[in-house]
C-alpha cells in the first residue's frame, strides 16, 4: 500500500512537470506580452525594456530552467500587469470560485446519484426513458449555451435574476445551476449503469431471499457497490471543481478563478498563467490519488489484492 | 454387490408443508413473451428432502424462485401456493419478505458471487440474525458465532471479520448455509449447491447439509443436474423436463422402476462410477427451447418410444403406484 | 514403440507479487512441479484434480503454449518448444486443443462450415474444392447435417457448437487431442452424446486424447490411463479400473470416495478431507499432501515422495504406500 502510495505521489508530481512544461513553452511560442500589457502603439524601446524586465529576451532554455528553479525556492513569478505575486492573486480568487463550485458540487450529486439511481429502479418505464433523455440532453448541451439560455430566460425574459456580476446571493443562481446541471448529467447516467449492472448480481438475489425489503436491499447491498465505479467520476468532478468553473465564470462574469485564467491567457501574463494552472494540476492530481485510496478503502477486494481461492478450474 | 439406496420416506401419512398447484410462469411481454413453467403441481413433506433434478430449461430453479416472488417485474406467475395450508401467492412484496428466510430460506449456486463482497461474513450473517430473530448487538454477533460453529467453519470467530473474496468456495457456501439456519426456517431450498464446487468440497457440503437437516428436522428440496448426487440426499425425487414434471417418485423406485423414457433415458447415458464401464446409450436431439415445444409430448421428438397419441396431446401427471406420477402415454394407457 | 507424448520431469514456475502488509513479496507459484507420463497413440491419458491443481497449465505445456521452466515435452519424439516458429506450427498441425467453453472457442462472425475450413486454409493444405470435400465429409460423420453448415455459432446448441470445435480440431487430422473439460458445460444427455462421438473419432482415426476434467465419472468412462493431479504432482496413476475400485494414495482415496453414486450408498466410513487444499504458493518440503492427509509420518514431511511403480501399471507417489510394497505380504488397503 504504502509503496503504490508513493510511487502514484511521484507519477502525480510527474505529471505536474508535463503540465507545466507543456504550458510554458506554449505560452512563450506564442504572443508578445509586452505588446498585449503596454498598448500596441508604445514606443519600441519601452517594449524592449519591458521584455528586457522581465527577461523574456533571453533564450527559452535558460528562462525555462530559471522559472523551474524559482518554483524550487517557492517564487511563483510576479504579474505583468500588477506587478504584484502571481500566486497571490490566484489564492484571492479561490473563495469567488468555490463559492459557485461548492454548491454546484453538492448539486450534482444530489441531482445525479438520485436521477441515476431511480432510473435504474424503474427500467424501460416511462420515467426511465425520460430521464435518459434529459441527460444525454445535460451532458451535450455545452455549458456556455446553457448559461446564456438560462439568462435569457431568467434574467432578460422573466427579469427574475441578475444576468452577472456577484452582488448578491441571487447572483450565484444562474452560474451555479448551470455548473451543476451538467455533471448531473453524466453522473445520472453512470450512477444507473452502475446500479443495474449491480442489482444483476447474485448477491441482490440473496439478499432478498434472506427476507430483507426492498428498500435496505437496495441502499445497504445495492448501493455501496454502485458506489464504487461512480467514485471514479465523482473523483474527477473534484478535481475539475476549479477549472470547470471557466466557461460559466466568463459567462456570467464571475470575479473568480476561471475568469483571471482567461484574462491572463489573453494578456499572456505569464506567471499568473502557470501558477493557475500549476493550481488547477495539484488538485486534478490530488484527487485522483484520494480516488484511488478511497477505492481500497471502500471495495476490500482492492485492498487484499488476490481473488478468491477454492473455486473449481 | 451393490446395494440399492434406500431412503424411507416418512410412512405415517406425509404432513405437506408446502403445495404448489398450477405454477405457471412467463417472462417478457406481448409478442416475445415466453412461458418457461406449464402448471406445475408439486407438494413437499415436512422433514424430507425432495430432489428436483433436470436439464437445463427444466424450470427446476424458476420454480422456487417463482414461488418466493425473487424473479422480478419481467416475470408473470401464476398458481396457488400454499404453506402450512395458507395461501402465499399474490402476496406483497413486503409480505413475502416475512417469509423468505424466516419460513422458506434458499441458498444459490455459486456462493463466492452470491455474497456481497463489500462486507464482511460475519456483518452478513448478523443482518440475518437480527431480522429474524431480533437480537440486537453482542447477543447477535454471539448467535452468528454460533451459526459459523454449527456449519463447522475453523476459527469461527477470527473468520467473523473476513470478507468472501477472502474465503474459498467451500467456505463460503457454509457461509450461505449458516444464513439460511438464522432464521430457523421450516424448508431449505438448496439450489444446485455443489455445482461450482470441486469434488471433495461438494461431499463436505452435502455432508453438512444432511446434519443440518436431521439436527433442525427442516424440510430440504435439493436441485441438481447430478442425478447421482440426488440419489444419496434425497428419499424423493422429481425429474423435470421443459417446464414440466415427468416423474416423481420415491427415490428407489424412480432409479429401479423408472417409467418415463426419459428418466430411463438420464440413467442410461450418465456414467456411474458403481457399474461396469460401458458404452453410454445417449439420448439423441437436445431440449427443445423454451418459447418452441412441440406440440403434445416435449419428450416426443427424442422419444424411441412415442407412439401416435404423444405428438397431439400432453400426457398429465398420474398415478402408476404408490408414491410413484409419470406424466407418460406409455406408462399410464 | 516410442510413446507420441512423453512429458519428463516438467516444470512450470511462475513469478508473482504477494501483498504482505504494507509491501509486496516475491513468490514463486509452483504450478506444475516435476510431472512425467507417457501417452501412447491412440490411446487416452485422463488427467483429473481439483482447482489450482495444475491440469490447465500442464495442457498448455504440452502443446507448446507456455515455455517451461524445466523438463521437458517430446511429441514424437521432437522436442516442443513455445516459441512460435516454424517448426512450432508444423507440430501445431498434428496436436490440437478442446476446450471448455464451446461460445468462446469460436469466431462469432464465421458459419460453421468456414470454421471448420479455416485450419485448412491456415496450414495452406489443399485446394478449395477438396477441401470444402474434406470439411463435409467430417461433419456429416460428426452428426453435423447440412442445414447446420451455414448458421453462425449463436444459432447453435451447446452440444452443436462443441461439435463444430471438434470438427475443426480434428480437420487437421492430428495425432494428438488435448481435450481441457469438453463437456463440462454441456447438459448431462449432450454430454453422453459427445462422449460417445469423441470415443468413436479415436476409433475411427486413431487419435490419442489427453483429457482433463475435474469429472471423475467422465474420466473414468473415457480412459485408458488416469493420472492424478494435486498442487502440481501427479500423485497416482492407473487404469480407471484398479484407480477406482481400489485407489492408493490417501488423496485419491478421497477424491474417489466423493463422487457419489446413482446404485451405491456412499460408505459412511468414506474419507472427507478437511479444510481447504493449501495454496500452491506457500510450499513446504516434503509431500505436497502431507496437511491433509491422515497418515502423515515424518518423512512426508521432510522428503517429496518420488511416482514410482508399483506393477507393470500403477504408479504411487506416497511414501507408505511404497513401503507397503516392499512388504508383499502386508495387505494393500491396510491404509483404510
Amino acid at each position: 500500500m504504502m509503496r503504490f502510495l508513493v510511487i502514484r505521489f511521484l507519477r502525480g508530481l510527474l505529471t505536474l512537470f508535463l503540465v507545466l512544461s507543456f504550458a510554458f513553452l506554449i505560452l512563450r511560442s506564442t504572443g508578445d506580452p509586452a505588446m498585449l500589457i503596454m498598448s500596441a502603439d508604445a514606443p519600441p524601446e519601452a517594449l524592449e525594456a519591458f521584455r528586457k524586465g522581465w527577461g523574456l529576451d533571453a533564450p527559452l532554455w535558460q528562462q525555462y530552467l530559471g522559472y523551474f528553479k524559482n518554483l524550487a525556492q517557492g517564487n511563483f513569478g510576479y504579474s505583468m500587469r500588477d506587478k504584484s505575486p502571481a500566486m497571490d492573486l490566484v489564492l484571492a480568487r479561490i473563495p469567488a470560485t468555490l463559492s459557485l463550485a461548492l454548491p454546484a458540487f453538492v448539486l450534482k450529486l444530489l441531482i445525479g446519484i438520485s436521477a441515476g439511481v431511480y432510473a435504474a429502479l424503474h427500467r424501460n418505464t416511462w420515467i426511465d426513458r425520460f430521464l435518459i433523455s434529459l441527460s444525454i440532453a445535460g451532458y451535450t448541451m455545452p455549458s456556455f449555451v446553457l448559461g446564456l439560455v438560462l439568462v435569457l430566460v431568467f434574467a432578460v425574459g422573466l427579469g427574475w435574476l441578475p444576468s452577472g456580476g456577484d452582488a448578491t446571493w441571487q447572483h450565484a443562481i444562474l452560474p451555479v445551476i448551470t455548473l451543476s446541471l451538467g455533471g448531473a448529467a453524466v453522473l445520472a447516467r453512470f450512477t444507473r449503469s452502475a446500479m443495474l449492472e449491480v442489482m444483476g448480481q447474485s448477491y441482490i438475489r440473496t439478499a432478498s431471499a434472506k427476507g430483507l425489503v426492498w428498500r435496505r436491499v437496495v441502499l445497504h447491498h445495492a448501493m455501496p457497490n454502485a458506489a464504487i465505479p461512480t467514485l471514479t467520476v465523482i473523483g474527477f468532478m473534484v478535481g475539475s471543481l476549479i477549472a470547470g468553473a471557466v466557461v460559466v465564470e466568463s459567462v456570467f462574469s464571475w470575479p473568480g478563478v476561471g475568469r483571471l485564467l482567461v484574462t491572463s491567457v489573453a494578456n499572456r501574463d505569464l506567471a499568473v498563467v502557470q501558477s493557475l494552472l500549476l493550481l488547477v494540476a495539484t488538485t486534478m492530481v490530488s484527487a485522483n490519488l484520494m480516488v484511488d485510496i478511497l477505492y481500497g478503502w471502500i471495495d476490500p477486494r482492492v485492498r487484499s489484492g488476490q481473488a478468491a481461492q477454492g473455486k473449481k478450474a | 454387490m451393490t446395494e440399492l439406496v434406500t431412503q424411507q420416506p416418512h410412512h405415517s401419512a406425509p404432513q405437506v408443508l408446502v403445495s404448489l398447484r398450477g405454477l405457471t410462469v412467463s417472462f417478457g411481454s406481448g409478442a416475445s413473451q415466453v412461458q418457461v413453467l406449464h402448471g406445475l403441481d408439486l407438494e413437499v413433506h415436512a422433514g424430507e428432502s425432495l430432489g428436483m433434478v433436470g436439464e437445463s430449461g427444466c424450470g427446476k430453479s424458476v420454480t422456487w424462485l417463482a414461488a418466493l416472488g425473487l424473479l422480478g417485474a419481467n416475470a408473470q406467475v401464476q398458481g396457488e401456493f400454499r404453506l402450512a395450508g395458507e395461501r402465499f401467492d399474490g402476496l406483497s412484496d413486503k409480505a413475502l419478505s416475512l417469509i423468505r428466510g424466516r419460513r422458506i430460506a434458499m441458498i444459490f449456486q455459486d456462493p463466492a458471487s452470491a455474497l456481497n463482497p463489500v462486507h464482511r461474513i460475519g456483518q452478513q450473517l448478523v443482518e440475518a440474525v437480527s431480522l429474524h430473530k431480533g437480537l440486537q448487538g453482542e447477543a447477535a454477533r454471539a448467535q452468528a458465532v454460533r451459526l459459523l460453529d454449527q456449519v463447522h467453519i475453523p476459527n469461527a470467530r477470527q473468520r467473523f471479520d473476513a470478507y468472501p473474496h477472502e474465503l474459498s468456495g467451500g467456505m463460503n457456501q457454509r457461509v450461505m448455509i449458516a444464513m439460511a439456519l438464522a432464521g430457523e426456517p421450516d424448508l431449505l431450498i438448496a439450489d444446485e449447491p455443489t455445482t461450482a464446487l470441486d469434488a471433495t468440497i461438494q461431499a463436505q457440503i452435502l455432508d453438512l447439509l444432511s446434519e443440518v437437516r436431521r439436527d433442525q428436522g427442516m424440510a430440504m428440496v435439493l436441485i441438481s443436474h447430478d442425478l447421482s448426487v440426488i440419489a444419496q440426499e434425497c428419499s424423493r425425487v422429481m425429474v423435470m423436463y421443459a417446464g414440466r414434471a415427468a416423474e416423481i417418485a420415491v427415490t428407489d423406485n424412480l432409479f429401479r422402476t423408472a417409467k418415463h423414457p426419459y428418466t430411463q433415458g438420464l440413467l442410461s447415458c450418465v456414467p456411474d462410477v458403481a457399474s461396469p464401464q460401458k458404452r453410454l446409450t445417449a439420448i439423441p436431439g437436445q431440449v427443445p427451447e423454451a418459447g418452441r415445444l412441440p406440440k403434445g409430448c416435449s419428450f416426443e421428438p427424442r422419444c424411441a418410444q412415442s407412439m401416435a397419441q404423444c405428438s397431439g396431446l400432453v400426457p398429465m401427471l398420474s398415478s402408476v403406484a404408490l408414491d410413484h406420477q409419470v406424466a407418460c402415454f406409455l406408462a399410464t394407457p | 514403440m516410442t510413446p507420441l507424448l512423453q512429458v519428463q520431469e516438467l516444470r512450470k514456475h511462475f513469478q508473482v507479487s504477494v501483498p504482505e502488509g504494507w509491501r509486496q513479496r516475491k513468490a514463486n507459484l509452483r504450478a506444475v512441479d516435476g510431472i512425467s507420463f507417457d501417452l501412447h497413440a491412440g490411446q487416452t491419458l485422463g488427467l483429473v484434480g481439483e482447482s489450482g491443481c495444475g491440469k490447465t497449465t500442464t495442457a498448455r505445456l504440452v502443446l507448446g503454449l507456455t515455455e517451461a521452466t524445466q523438463g521437458q515435452v517430446l511429441f514424437n519424439g521432437q522436442p516442443v518448444a513455445a516459441k512460435r516458429d516454424a517448426t512450432w506450427r508444423a507440430q501445431r498441425q498434428n496436436m490440437q486443443m478442446v476446450y471448455q467453453n464451446p461460445l468462446g472457442a469460436l469466431d462469432r462472425r464465421l458459419n460453421v462450415i468456414s470454421q471448420v475450413l479455416e485450419p485448412l486454409v491456415i496450414h495452406g493444405l489443399g485446394d478449395a474444392l477438396s477441401r470444402v470435400e474434406q470439411a463435409q465429409d467430417l461433419m456429416a460423420s460428426m452428426g453435423l447435417p447440412k442445414p447446420l453448415w451455414q448458421r453462425y455459432p449463436h444459432e447453435l446448441s451447446g452440444g452443436q457448437r462443441q461439435r463444430v470445435v471438434l470438427a475443426r480440431a480434428l480437420i487437421l487430422k492430428p495425432s494428438l487431442l488435448v481435450c481441457d473439460e469438453p463437456v463440462s458445460a454441456l447438459d448431462v444427455s449432450i454430454q453422453a452424446q459427445v462422449i460417445n462421438l469423441l470415443q468413436d473419432v479415436q476409433e475411427r482415426m486413431g487419435v490419442a486424447y489427453l483429457f482433463i476434467s475435474h469429472d471423475l465419472k467422465v474420466v473414468r468412462q473415457v480412459s485408458d490411463q488416469v493420472a492424478v493431479m494435486y498442487l502440481g504432482h501427479i500423485v497416482e496413476q492407473a487404469p480407471p479400473q484398479p484407480l477406482f475400485s481400489e485407489p492408493l494414495h490417501p488423496y485419491s482415496q478421497a477424491l474417489v470416495s466423493s463422487v457419489p453414486s446413482l446404485w451405491q450408498r456412499s460408505n459412511p466410513k468414506r474419507h472427507i478431507l478437511q479444510g481447504d487444499p493449501p495454496s500452491p504458493l506457500s510450499l513446504q518440503s516434503g509431500c505436497v499432501f502431507q496437511n491433509r492427509c491422515p497418515h502423515a509420518q515424518a518423512i512426508c514431511r521432510e522428503v517429496p515422495p518420488r511416482l514410482t511403480p508399483l506393477s507393470s501399471e500403477r504408479q504411487v507417489a506416497c511414501h507408505l504406500v511404497s513401503e507397503q510394497a516392499d512388504m508383499p505380504d502386508a495387505p494393500l488397503e491396510s491404509l483404510a
